[in-house]
């Protein structure tokens, strides 16, 4: 049996700049050995544990979706030790990845669904997962409308920019990109707060399930507009960050009450953390 | 082999020395020096076993050690291409086969705990299922409680014998041994000759006094379903936290605390993934890299303890509770926090509403 806490070596194929500010950058990773591809099978909603012998290891949503082959792709916000380093690694480095880890969006509930995601600021990685992953020809008579509300504080803050730009040309997902707020005259999307768009663009809650991650504050006035569109809190899905250290539910330090954000989570329905502490 | 021995009080050295040369014996001694009391160290003949009382330390660490290595990693330069590296990576992990001496029912019990979390799954931690399966433990009959000793309360008593191998009753002049288990049975012949009938009889006695004893309130657990409605009680916490220093000692002396850190430490190109004892006491336990903490101050910190142990646990496992009574930690506080307090103070708010 693999060891959990073995991670598999990895090379890094790209790393690109998201955003202006510098502090996300997107890793393009490579299996060395393609039997340890063929183990990280995954879910859109999944992590894992990037792994930097000497550094440490960070929990880290997975962004790519598992109809791309080939690679396995994390967005990384540069704020503590380990993630800083990696922001320093280059092309052609060598480091490890454990995983896939925690659950996934319900992809067998939204099965026949209409599917609403909204994200904030770099909270958009397992979202952008999810949308690649139902825009697949394979996937996409799966699903209803797909509704997207994505929004970041300015325009160089948003992720992913060329993907959304060709989304923004499809005519099978609607797109609701936004800005808290810009100078750009050529900015030709919209400006205002996550929660505000939300409202305006009224996504219908009938057969639907929403799928929310972003910064709390997002979420915390957001869950209203939610409410008041008619999505029960069952329907409403959000994924949890916590400190992690092991990811496969044993170190003991990611506990929300009885449930732990690296094996029972990421992934809860608002129903669920209702009756769970207020610890996250 | 009848599957019991006794050991004369005097040979207990010599029969230590015969088990120890077949396999890695550890025992409560007294601490290097004395420093800060009874803990399980390797047996080596000479050592004086200290049998009469509960350790100061439980024999957790011979199963989980308190650091032990997850991996090895080393980057070794291409001499052809320095621009390349190449990386290696290594988990092997040596296991001994290892016989505990001399534990306690409540120490024994404490592993029940790291069993359901490290080996049912969904994720299996290797290191600690390969240490467990091969420790065995020699365990007392229990006789000297003391006013911080609980192990009744939680469902087990101080003649509980799961999980043990060996059960060692102490007698007049020695100590009766039978084998609980088979694995156990293959060792009790190089402990001593069979017992006479009337050390059996003395044996028996001695276990069917350790059986009858309530060590702690039986009524304690019933609280515990109560931690829900007392949650939201910020003075409750705060009243039964206030003194708490955060040393985390308690954490560090539980037989059933497990939490742990990972943490990597290495010298140039070569270096090792460590796994030390953590504790959730600690502020650092849940600090993010954001600066974020779910559980930001002592009380979030506390009540998070006791809600694991009695609350959480309970109801992840099949009601079980995850702490053994083993009365370390209120025996180590320095402010003499007492959990069986807090544990059963919990219900009483919920009578007052009621």
């Amino acid at each position: 049996m693999h060891n959990p806490y073995l991670p598999y070596p990895v090379r890094i194929e790209s790393v690109v700049t998201e955003s202006e500010d510098r502090n996300q950058k997107t890793f393009k990773l490579v299996f060395l050995n393609p039997e340890d591809e063929a183990r990280f099978r995954y879910m859109p909603g999944q992590f894992a544990e990037l792994s930097v012998a000497g550094q440490g290891e960070i929990p880290i949503g997975i962004a790519s979706s598992p109809t791309e082959k080939g690679f396995i792709m994390f967005t990384v916000n540069k704020v503590g030790k380990v993630s800083s380093h990696l922001h320093n690694m280059q092309e052609g480095d060598i480091m490890g990845v454990r995983g896939p880890l925690g659950n996934w969006y319900p992809w067998d509930t939204l099965e026949g669904k209409n599917v609403v995601i909204i994200g904030g600021g770099f909270a958009f990685t397992t979202l952008r997962s999810s949308i690649v992953y139902m825009l697949d020809p394979e996937n996409r008579s799966k699903y209803g409308n797909i509704d997207v509300v994505y929004g970041a504080r300015m325009p160089g803050l948003l992720l992913y920019k060329e993907e959304l730009a060709a989304w923004e040309q499809r005519d099978d997902i609607n797109m609701h990109i936004t800005v808290d707020g810009t100078t750009d005259p050529n900015w030709k999307y919209n400006v205002g707060f996550v929660p505000t768009v939300t409202k305006e663009k009224a996504p219908s809650a009938d057969n639907a399930y929403a799928i929310i991650c972003g910064p709390p504050i997002m979420i915390k006035f957001t869950l209203p507009v939610l409410t008041e569109l008619g999505f029960p809190p069952d329907r409403i899905i959000s994924s949890l960050e916590m400190r992690m250290k092991c990811g496969i539910g044993i170190c003991g330090r990611c506990n929300i009450g009885t449930e732990y954000v690296c094996k029972d989570g990421p992934v809860f329905t608002l129903e669920k953390l209702a009756t769970l502490p207020n610890e996250y | 082999m009848s599957g019991k021995a006794f050991i004369p009080r005097d040979s207990l050295g010599a029969a230590l020395d015969r088990l120890s040369k077949k396999i890695e014996v550890w025992v409560p001694a007294m601490s290097e020096e004395g420093r800060w009391g009874v803990e399980f160290l390797p047996y080596r003949p000479g050592m004086r076993p200290v049998l009469d009382r509960q350790s100061t330390l439980s024999p957790k660490r011979v199963v989980f050690p308190q650091m032990e290595t997850l991996l090895r990693f080393e980057y070794i330069k291409d001499p052809d291409d320095p621009a390349k590296v190449k990386f290696r990576l290594d988990d092997g992990q040596e296991v001994k086969p290892q016989f505990v001496f001399g534990a306690r029912p409540c120490d024994v019990r404490g592993f029940f705990t790291f069993d359901r979390v490290f080996t049912e799954g969904p994720f299996v931690d290797g290191y600690y299922r390969n240490r467990r399966a091969s420790t065995l433990f020699a365990t007392l009959v229990c006789g000297e409680g003391d006013a911080a000793c609980f192990c009744s309360s939680v469902g087990s008593g101080p003649a509980d014998q799961a999980g043990s191998d060996l059960w060692v009753t102490p007698v007049d002049g020695g100590y009766v041994v039978e084998a609980l288990s088979e694995r156990g049975r293959e060792y009790v012949a190089l402990l001593g000759d069979a017992p006479s009938e009337l050390q059996e009889a003395a044996a028996r006695k001695v276990q069917e006094e350790a059986a009858q004893q309530q060590v702690g309130d039986p009524d304690l657990v019933k609280s515990a379903p109560s931690f829900r409605g007392r949650f939201e009680d910020l003075d409750y916490w705060r009243s039964m936290v206030s003194q708490c220093l955060g040393c985390g000692v308690c954490t560090y002396v539980c037989p059933t605390c497990y939490c742990f850190t990972i943490t990597d430490e290495g010298k140039d190109l070569k270096g090792e993934r460590l796994r030390s004892w953590d504790s959730c006491m600690f502020a650092q336990y849940t600090s993010e890299a954001s600066g974020h903490n779910p559980r930001p101050t002592k009380l979030e910190r506390y009540r998070n303890r006791v809600g694991h142990k009695f609350s959480y646990f309970p109801e992840k496992y099949d009601g079980m509770i995850a702490c053994c009574g083993c009365g370390r930690c209120i025996r180590s506080c320095p402010v003499s926090i007492d959990i069986r307090k807090v544990v059963q103070e919990l219900k009483e708010k919920a009578n007052a509403c009621a």
